[in-house]
């Protein structure tokens, strides 16, 4: 049975089944594949997608929950003329990624996050911010966080 | 205008203050395929890695892959700069697959590492070295190499060479002295006449000219890019989401395959009833391997369900006995045994160490099997059809993997192409020599009318890692009454040397010292792991003296200190970092700070840690602070971020990381078990600094990373009077894991 959500604005048909995870669905039917497979059990948080404005991990999602929802992905957080999001400015300018394969599921998570805080701590950087990365760019991405939300310079020399 | 093939010229500067060496390289057949590949009318191709377009825009092809260590980035800030080039106008690309762009200076480099002595390796014999770049094509990504030798020794020689040939060329059109000619903004002006001609104009026919073999390099005063902070020009994809990484081809009709090999390496498949994954929709194809079986289907999700389906069942080639502890047993058997496989040293350690009037300091150190856990796991397409096989995927070493799939598939090298594409994360797991996902999805394409990607689950990759070795040591050492060591020795116990003795090597003054090899070789694969030997001897050798620091009642960073050459750059750096962390400065209780420094890959780095224990007894790391002596920095805005990647990557190794065997089968799964660190225990301060230094340029890649385990181990010491000497500390007693 056919499955309809919209997926960043655009109305989306799935049509796999129903456990299908919402990752693969996005990734393999809808060719989305900024959307990153990580471990498949929501443990990496390469996956984050946005499901009615949460951070979700999507490889641990069944499409046949997704119905009606509103889905959004990384492709999804530029504006319509093509201007990146202050997220992602604040993550090309600290100069986050390495191989940058964990960085979408980062930035949907920090997104979700300063959605919902506006100024987030420290603590709830911790606390939100539980996807992997092993290149260990932690300590930029805390910084383009605080840069994104207009916080004071990072502890974190941003470079020499 | 067809492209004209000049003799490829590759000059390495070997020594600061040597000779610059000239080599004639590649044949002409790999010149005129690289321009086939490469050049367009009216370009001029320098080399196999640089081309000057009809428009003066430059592209140089680099030999070695994205996997997150901006190195692009580095070859092209030193192509710009022996070209006086424009930034806005340099562009880098993949070189392809191909014998043509086989990068002979790494061969090179890694010789001279290896030889211990560039004049040494400069006095090979060209067939030498002929032999060896025909025997392993390089276009490897690894070893902290391809700024210091493929930049360094490469592309900046290449670059300097055809900025003289565009020079020379515009010299005879114009009719004037070379010697009057300038170049800027990619022309080259004669200022007398007011004339000029652009690189493009030039272009076609520079390149039909000789390259000098020994251009002169632009020195440190009159760097434009070298040294400059400048983004790196992959991380735009890599933030909106763009960038196309292995996993991410996509091919029409394409299928998904994904792979179980024996949970026991070596292994064989002894049998499998196919029925239940043939059962469940989208399951197209089992696919029976000597010693894995592969489902194919029409996606991932039902691939993996049907092999979840299925019980196949393995031998265990006779390695069900194996253990972690098995291992560890057999170490410490071998070393009482005393018959270690090779010994390096100097003096007379045997008497010394217990030499009358001093002192003997004793202790064992463990450490585990490491895994890469890279973020991306295997992820390979390949798609036969009409006798050719053509593969994309993102790996280290683009043109090996290529020879790996000609080998699987038994076609010739001409039916097989490889598409390289960026990779999510390395960090040495992606080296072709263990990589069994290419003839597994070789196997499954040539069956196959379609295209097919296989995937590795997580579990698979966890299970079936080339990973750093379990290993372990036992140190010795005398000290003196005035507490000074007076003899050392490293009983260490790991599989096949292979760089391990040159990673054990002392930068100490210490009389008396050995290093005795005991080769205990398991059924797992061991392969590099970021940083590789120098992570476990790091470990040992930093965590021993500070032993016998304390052991001598000594401040560990003083110890240190008076064990390194007076003004050496060991010294400057162990100094740098004990002044940025003002060690010996009070500390709020409860709270310590633990010193280490590592030289490899040609780089000095000190860290100073600042932690204390939680609650449930695990470590919090409060501040890091690391120096660095890499020689000159080509991006510092880069080299900070690979200094801080070796930092966080190197505590979580110290803190969770540890395969584990039991009946010969890796015991974790996935993150789970294999636990990343997380942002909320990386350190919230971390402060990099580079020393300024003259010295031959070392990597930066990897030499970040060992001593964050030893420094972190001496910090805890500082505060809980307790050694950790076994890895990871989260197995601790008293921690919980």
């Amino acid at each position: 049975m056919a499955i309809t959500a919209t997926v960043n604005g655009k109305p989306a048909i799935f049509e796999g089944e129903e456990d299908t995870p919402l990752l693969w669905a996005i990734r393999e039917d809808l060719g989305l594949t900024g959307t990153k497979f990580g471990c498949g059990i929501a443990a990496c948080g390469a996956c984050t997608v946005h499901i009615d404005g949460e951070a979700v991990r999507s490889c641990s999602m069944p499409i046949g929950a997704v119905a009606g929802k509103a889905i959004r992905t990384i492709e999804g957080l530029k504006s319509a003329d093509g201007t990146l999001h202050a997220v992602q400015k604040a993550w090309l300018e600290a100069q986050v990624p390495q191989c940058g394969y964990c960085q979408s599921g980062q930035i949907m998570a920090a997104v979700a996050l300063i959605e919902k805080t506006g100024k987030p701590s420290e603590a709830q950087v911790d606390e939100a911010m539980t996807n992997i990365c092993r290149c260990g760019t932690y300590p930029r991405i805390r910084a383009a966080i605080r840069t994104a939300t207009g916080q004071a310079a990072s502890a974190v020399k941003g470079g020499a | 205008m067809g492209v004209k093939r000049r003799a490829f010229l590759i000059g390495t500067a070997l020594v600061a203050g040597g000779g610059i060496f000239g080599l004639k390289w590649a044949d002409g057949s790999a010149r005129e395929r690289a321009g086939q590949l490469t050049a367009g009318e009216g370009d001029g191709s320098f080399g196999t890695w640089i081309k000057i377009g009809a428009d003066s825009h430059i592209t140089l092809y680099t030999p070695h892959i994205d996997m997150g260590t901006g190195t692009g980035t580095a070859l092209a800030q030193m192509v710009a700069e022996e070209l006086d080039a424009d930034w806005d106008k340099v562009k880098v690309e993949s070189a392809p697959a191909e014998t043509a762009f086989a990068n002979p200076v790494l061969g090179r480099g890694f010789l001279s590492e290896m030889a211990g002595s560039p004049r040494m390796v400069a006095a090979m014999p060209e067939s030498l070295l002929s032999f060896i770049a025909r025997a392993m094509p390089l276009q490897i990504t690894g070893g902290s190499s391809a700024v210091r030798f493929t930049g360094q020794m490469g592309m900046r020689v290449v670059a300097a060479g055809a900025r003289l040939a565009l020079i020379e060329e515009a010299a005879e059109r114009l009719g004037v002295p070379s010697a009057e000619l300038s170049t800027a903004g990619h022309k080259v002006s004669h200022t007398k006449s007011g004339k000029s001609l652009s690189y493009g104009e030039l272009a076609a026919g520079a390149a039909t000219r000789d390259l000098a073999e020994t251009p002169k390099l632009k020195t440190p005063d009159t760097y434009r890019h070298i040294g400059k902070p400048v983004p790196r020009g992959d991380i735009p994809g890599k933030v909106d989401g763009t960038t196309r990484y292995g996993m991410d081809v996509t091919l029409p009709d394409m299928r998904v395959a994904t792979v179980m090999a024996a949970p026991v390496r070596g292994g064989k498949l002894e049998s499998v009833d196919e029925k239940p994954a043939l059962a469940i929709k989208g399951v197209e194809k089992v696919v029976k391997m000597d010693d894995a079986v592969i489902v194919v289907a029409t996606g991932y999700w039902p691939a993996i369900k049907g092999l979840r389906a299925l019980s196949p069942k393995f031998s265990d080639s006779g390695h069900g006995d194996l253990s972690t502890a098995s291992i560890f047993a057999k170490h410490d058997a071998m070393r009482k045994d005393g018959k270690p496989d090779d010994s390096a040293g100097e003096g007379d350690v045997e008497n010394e160490l217990t030499a009358t009037g001093t002192k003997l300091v004793e202790a064992a150190y463990r450490v585990p099997f490491l895994h890469h856990a890279t973020m991306e796991p295997f992820a390979v397409t390949a798609h036969y059809k009409d006798g050719k096989l053509e593969l994309w995927g993102g790996l280290q070493d683009p043109l090996a993997s290529k020879m790996a799939a000609v080998k699987a598939s038994g076609l010739d090298e001409d039916a097989v192409t490889f598409h390289p594409l960026t990779l999510g994360g390395g960090f040495g797991r992606k080296l072709p020599m263990y990589i069994e996902a290419i003839p597994q999805v070789v196997k499954v394409a040539m069956e196959l009318p379609h295209p097919v990607k296989l995937i590795w689950s997580r579990e698979e990759d966890v299970a079936q890692g080339a990973y750093r070795a379990q290993a372990s040591t036992v140190m010795k050492a005398a000290l003196r009454p005035d507490g000074t060591i007076n003899a050392w020795q490293n009983n260490y116990a790991q599989p096949a040397d292979d760089g391990g003795g040159a990673a054990a090597k002392l930068f100490y003054t210490i009389p008396h010292y050995a290093q005795d090899h005991y080769q205990h070789v398991s059924n797992q694969t061991v392969g590099s792991w970021r940083s590789v030997n120098a992570t476990q001897h790091g470990f040992y050798n930093e965590s021993f003296i500070d032993e016998l620091a304390h052991a001598a009642g000594a401040d560990p960073y003083q110890y240190r200190r008076k064990h390194l050459t007076e003004g050496g750059r060991h010294q400057k750096v162990l100094d740098a970092v004990a002044k940025d962390a003002a060690w010996g400065t009070p500390l709020p209780a409860g709270r310590g700070r633990g010193i280490a420094i590592v030289e490899c890959f040609g780089t000095i780095c000190a860290h100073v840690i600042e932690a204390s224990v939680k609650e449930d007894g695990s470590p919090k790391v409060h501040a890091v602070w690391a120096a660095v002596d890499c020689g000159p920095v080509v991006n510092p805005l880069n080299a900070e971020a690979q200094v801080m990647g070796g930092i966080v990557m190197g505590l979580s190794a110290a803190i969770g990381e540890a395969i584990t065997l039991d009946k010969g089968a890796v015991q974790q799964t996935s993150f789970g078990d294999y636990p990343i660190l997380k942002m909320a225990d990386s350190p919230p301060t971390v402060s990099v600094r580079f020393l300024a230094s003259d010295a031959p340029m070392g990597g930066l890649g990897e030499p970040g990373l060992p001593p964050a385990a030893p420094a972190l181990a001496n910090a805890l010491f500082a505060v809980t009077g307790k050694r950790i000497r076994t890895l990871p500390f989260l197995n601790q007693a008293g921690a919980k894991a």
